[in-house]
């Protein structure tokens, strides 16, 4: 790559080879992609903060590592994080009023190992208020756009992350996954997104939704991408007491192009009958594509507790939120109204004005589930349903060691569709949540377009087996070109 | 499922949060619809069924009782909107 006017285009580690090999530096690097952002992002609105001045303050560091003969696969590469993950001496929002104006005083676990990595921080992208949402349009700020189609959504939660890295405003970025807000926004972009396996990633600094489904996790250009991201943010982190004391594999080893041999079970209910006959047929050609490379695919595996997964997913996640959103008091941190009548009413009126409504949906819905009289026939009820639906993705680990099916029932919909019916909305992540409820790990792959905009398919695998979904993933995005297109924007 | 007016201040009471008199009518009716939904989960048959309440088996995640380093006191405060004396400080709990 000559022209600098290209850089932006690189993937992560196209960008990390070039700064090895001393053919580009990472000021360099890091300016072009300024000047991306600044050239395009006023169309997307990708970014909450774009941090500038500590970018190109990494990035001299980052040369001066490679001067040194230092520094790994992403040191220099400038990269984009959701706005739930603490940055420290830099805003960090959550998409709320409620923090607008919040800059942590420490650094998430993901943050400290991608500064130790050597990695850039460009910025913080745009995201639902608290993460609730599949759009972006929750958020407090402004929508984002996505950049196949600006009059449609990103996705969400984490579709900031995901525009970014779709319109080369980011070589690759972190987004957080508590129901599907990173393949969801992912497939909608065009763009890889992986959620990493219940415990697999410390979520210590990541602003809690859903304690018992958080995740965070990579959206990158291309597969090997994602697996760089992994090989810096996984691994046991004792400040997170659900992380896992599983030591992580090098996840570029499971990138063999091989899936000779794999067996690959096609879920029914992720392709339901009423499915629009073009996102069919998007699994029909992965399928067949899969099927050429050697791998052995079967259809007609069934998870029949799936339709019940919503509703478990609609009392776990509230249930969750309602205790850890309480923290957002006006006390400690973070907008406080000040001119109630007392203690309380100022309480109750900051987390009226601080809070959306979907975020104020969710936390009432919580609070009901889990209140006096109700906790049995909701919480309780959802948490025994989330017994069933794990146990049959365990039964279907035993005969397979990959799942597949669509990532989301929809190529993007327009902005304002879906706000006034939050129904409507939560359906959009039908295909993802029970993932989340069962804890296994599963990533999107681009696997072709409907109507002009991306499509992605799903792969899930067993808890911490990682590795066989980025061999699957890998092999398929190999023999496949969706991963290489890009939006004009 | 339709919850009543003053279920959805009750719910609001017990979650702090103020509500207008269009949000009540608005939460009265999107809460009622959202708890519609979940009525699908009592055709499931869960007799016996123990609840999940974490994917991952780890139980009882404890450490030494050690003393390290934290952040200062001024980093703490460094947020809040009213601080007095090294303390967080808010109106009279009791008037």
């Amino acid at each position: 790559m000559s022209a600098n006017g290209s850089l932006h285009t690189l993937t992560a580690h196209e960008a990390g080879d070039l700064l090895a090999r001393r053919e580009v530096s990472s000021r360099e690097l890091t300016q072009a992609l300024l000047d991306r952002i600044r050239a395009v992002d006023g169309r997307v609105n990708a970014y909450l903060t774009v941090t500038e001045d500590l970018a190109l303050q990494q990035a001299d560091e980052a040369d001066a590592c490679i001067a040194r003969g230092e520094g790994g696969p992403l040191t220099g590469v400038p990269v984009a994080i959701k706005d739930n993950m603490c940055t420290r001496g830099v805003r960090t929002t959550c998409g709320s009023r409620m923090l607008e104006s919040f800059v942590p005083p420490y650094d998430a676990h993901v943050i400290e190992r991608l500064r130790e990595a050597g990695a850039v921080l460009a910025g913080k992208t745009n995201m639902d208020e608290f993460a609730m949402g599949s759009s972006v349009e929750h958020s407090a700020f402004f929508p984002t756009h996505n950049p196949w189609a600006l009059d449609c959504v990103p996705g969400g939660s984490s579709g900031g992350s995901a525009a970014a890295v779709a319109a080369d405003e980011a070589f690759a970025a972190l987004g957080s996954d508590t129901g599907g807000s990173i393949r969801q926004p992912a497939s909608l972009c065009g763009v890889v997104g992986l959620k990493p396996t219940y415990g697999r990633v410390s979520r210590y600094g990541l602003v809690a939704f859903g304690s018992s489904l958080d995740q965070i996790g990579p959206l990158t250009k291309d597969v090997r991408d994602a697996a760089l991201m992994m090989n810096v943010i996984a691994g046991h982190d004792a400040r997170d007491s659900t992380s896992a004391p599983i030591d992580p594999p090098d996840f570029t080893d499971a990138l063999t192009g091989d899936i000779k041999g794999l067996r690959i079970g096609v879920v029914n209910e992720y392709a339901p009958d009423d499915l629009a006959p073009e996102m069919r047929g998007v699994l029909d050609a992965a399928v067949a594509r899969l099927e050429a490379l050697g791998a052995s695919v079967e259809w007609g595996v069934s998870l029949p507790s799936t339709p019940y997964a919503l509703a478990c997913y609609y009392i776990i996640a509230p249930s969750e939120a309602s205790a850890n959103l309480a923290r957002y008091d006006g006390v400690k941190y973070g907008y406080s109204y000040q001119d109630g009548e007392g203690m309380w009413d100022n309480m109750e009126r900051t987390r009226q004005h601080g809070f959306g409504d979907e975020v104020k949906r969710r936390i009432m819905v919580g609070t009901y589930a889990l209140s006096s009289g109700y906790y049995d026939a909701y919480y309780l009820k959802a948490l025994k349903v989330r017994t069933l639906i794990r146990r049959e993705f365990e039964a279907a680990f035993e005969r397979y060691d990959v799942l597949l099916g669509l990532v989301a029932p929809t190529p993007a919909f327009k902005l304002g569709e879906k706000t006034d019916d939050p129904m409507q909305m939560y359906l959009s992540d039908v295909f993802t949540l029970p993932i989340n409820i069962a804890g296994i790990p599963a990533i999107s792959v681009p696997a072709g377009f409907v109507q002009g905009l991306p499509v992605g398919i799903q792969l899930m695998a067993r808890p911490f087996d990682e590795p066989s979904l980025l061999r699957a993933a890998h092999a398929y995005e190999q023999a496949t070109d969706w991963h290489t297109q890009r939006p004009e924007v | 499922m339709s919850l009543t007016r003053e279920e959805v201040l009750h719910i609001a009471h017990l979650a702090r949060i103020a509500l207008s008199e269009d949000d009540v009518a608005k939460f009265q009716e999107q809460l009622s619809g959202i708890l519609d939904h979940f009525e699908a989960l009592k055709q499931l048959d869960t007799e016996g069924v123990p609840p999940t309440s974490h994917p991952l088996a780890l139980e009882s995640v404890m450490r030494a009782d050690e003393v390290r380093p934290s952040l200062s006191v001024e980093e703490v405060l460094a947020n809040a909107p009213l601080v007095e004396d090294g303390a967080f400080r808010v109106r009279a709990v009791l008037e």
